[in-house]
């Protein structure tokens, strides 16, 4: 507990946090709620939910569109969002941020815009063994279609991916290289910065899937060199069916348009349609404003409290709980890479997740159970499911404490 | 309370579950899948002159899935096709509706705390989904409960 509270002595102040956050002010089933899910979608604070409220209440217009005084308030705060997402990526320019729906569909774009004109049959795609299914199926559907060929990272038992067989993989063939900053199944932090500078030098491009990282780590595009990188608005505290895809201008420019519609034009003729410049020609049709403006506010909740106290801490409460579940006899944790993030994945032997979930949930504990969307990492531990606590900034030492109570219970009922 | 779920038989069916293996001489089979949870079964159906003589099935699931194959082969052996597929109809209403808790269901009726678990239904109707496929149609269909 003494890094704990060296972490809160640093100037960051958990219960404090707590406060921000009105969906953990709750019972379930009676007992205070510990949300330990966060990995599929993070609580949002006040400021995210008064931002959506506010657009809703005083400013509501569709954007870029009129020229009257709630249509360049909306348009204004849409727009600022994406300033404040080219800062949080340290992005070259404004017009390499395109919003989405959230990284399955930033995924989708690349895959289906870049893909379709530049992968031909022979080419390959590598991806790797920890992928989510949203970083496999994409690939998968663009290989079908041109006969191209979908390589896969393979990982070892803690976790951690291969690189002397990914360097085996790359090849005068290989278009490009998909991969995840975090494992949202396991924890595994990737050295993406590597694993971009091998495609790289293979003269492959690399995306880089960034669901479970954009909330934990700092990111910076131009340090890693990311041709695209892409996360959900969600899993950053704000709300869902939001979220970014960045891009190498120059690829983004040479790409063609992801959906056809109104906004990614410039003018539109029965013979011949003109398409919209950066960013707007991957934004048909009117986007989620609410979400876009949420958004922003999330970035500047993220910002003011420093994603290096939230990695610090996290860090911290990880370590905390590895500890308190390796305690637990029959209990195995799944992921034991050296870099990773607050994510534990676990199993116990002669108890199905499901049952767990069940059991904990009742004591007012959510967690995930069964493959994460991610059936091949599965598949590869040898196990059909598993229980995942993941973590967040806003949760304590404490409700791992009533975590490792709850699994207590949870043998105690199948002993 | 999460004990009026895990019932001593549920429990007990979970850890030792009855009629768990294959069965060479089936002449109907069927295969059950629960794409959310990932639980599978394979049924078998040995089925003479409209009788389920015996049925046996493998699978992995959580406790609640387990259990119920479990229990479901032991409930539908030796009766006719007919009052399997009306036992299978009860047992459905009384975890789906709110229709009162009946005794016609035996020891099934364990289950009935399952209502209280919307998103552990369809672990305890796993088994019987895939026992009306295996009764109600040709080949080795294979049914999902999604």
């Amino acid at each position: 507990m003494s890094a704990l509270t060296s972490v809160i002595s640093a100037g960051f102040d958990v219960d404090k946090v707590r406060e921000d956050f009105p969906v953990l002010k709750q019972r379930i089933h009676g007992k205070p709620l510990v949300y330990l899910d966060s990995a599929a979608t993070a609580q949002k604070p006040f400021a995210v939910i008064d931002a959506i409220r506010k657009f809703h209440e005083v400013d509501c217009a569709n954007i870029h569109r009129g020229v009257h005084e709630l249509s360049q308030r909306s348009t204004a705060a849409y727009e600022e969002t994406r300033s404040k997402a080219k800062r949080f990526l340290n992005a070259r320019a404004k017009n390499e941020l395109i919003f989405v729906r959230g990284t399955t569909e930033g995924i989708n774009l690349v895959a289906s815009s870049w893909g379709r004109k530049n992968v031909k049959e022979g080419d390959e795609i590598v991806i790797s063994a920890l992928e989510h299914h949203s970083n496999i199926v994409p690939w998968q559907m663009l290989c079908e279609e041109k006969g191209a060929k979908l390589r896969v990272i393979p990982m070892d038992d803690r976790g951690e991916l291969l690189l002397e067989e990914y360097e085996k993989l790359l090849g005068p063939r290989t278009r490009m290289v998909a991969v995840g900053h975090v494992s949202n199944a396991l924890g595994t932090i990737n050295p993406v910065r590597q694993i971009i500078e091998m495609a790289h030098r293979a003269g492959a491009l690399a995306l880089i899937d960034g669901a479970q990282a954009a909330h934990h780590l700092k990111i910076d595009v131009q340090a890693l060199d990311a041709d695209f990188y892409t996360f959900s608005g969600h899993k950053v505290i704000g709300p869902t069916g939001i979220g970014i895809l960045y891009g190498k201008a120059r690829l983004l420019n040479a790409m063609p348009p992801y959906q056809g519609g109104g906004d990614m034009i410039k003018s539109v003729t029965f013979e011949k349609t003109i398409y919209a410049d950066l960013p707007y020609k991957f934004e048909a049709g009117t986007p989620n404003i609410a979400g876009g403006i949420g958004l922003g506010a999330a970035f500047d909740y993220v910002t003011r409290i420093g994603l290096d106290n939230i990695a610090a801490y996290e860090h911290e409460l990880l370590v905390y709980g590895t500890e308190a579940l390796s305690r637990i006899p029959g209990l195995r944790i799944l992921g034991t890479a050296r870099e990773k993030a607050a994510v534990l994945s676990f199993v116990i032997e002669g108890i199905h997740p499901h049952d767990i979930g069940t059991v904990l949930d009742r004591q007012g504990i959510a967690v995930r159970t069964g493959h994460h969307c991610a059936q091949p990492v599965m598949e590869r531990l040898g196990v059909p499911a598993t229980t995942r606590a993941s973590l967040a900034f806003y949760n304590t030492a404490a409700e791992i404490d009533a975590l490792a109570a709850g699994l207590g219970k949870v043998k105690e009922i199948f002993s | 309370m999460v004990d009026d779920l895990y019932q001593e038989i549920i429990i007990d069916h979970s850890k030792r579950p009855r009629n768990c293996h294959a069965m060479a001489d089936a002449n109907r089979k069927a295969e059950g899948y629960n794409p959310l949870c990932g639980d599978e079964l394979k049924l078998y159906i040995k089925i003479e002159n409209d009788i389920v003589k015996d049925v046996s099935w493998v699978g992995t699931g959580c406790a609640i899935s387990t259990a119920s194959a479990s229990l479901m082969t032991e409930s539908v052996k030796g009766k006719s096709r007919e009052e399997a597929l009306k036992l299978l109809e009860k047992f459905h209403d009384q975890l789906t509706t709110d229709t009162p808790v009946t005794q016609e269901l035996g020891k099934l009726v364990v289950f009935c705390g399952v209502r209280d678990y919307p998103a552990r239904v369809k672990c305890a109707t796993l088994a019987w989904h895939t026992l009306k496929s295996a009764l109600t149609s040709s080949g080795e269909p294979v049914v999902s409960t999604e």
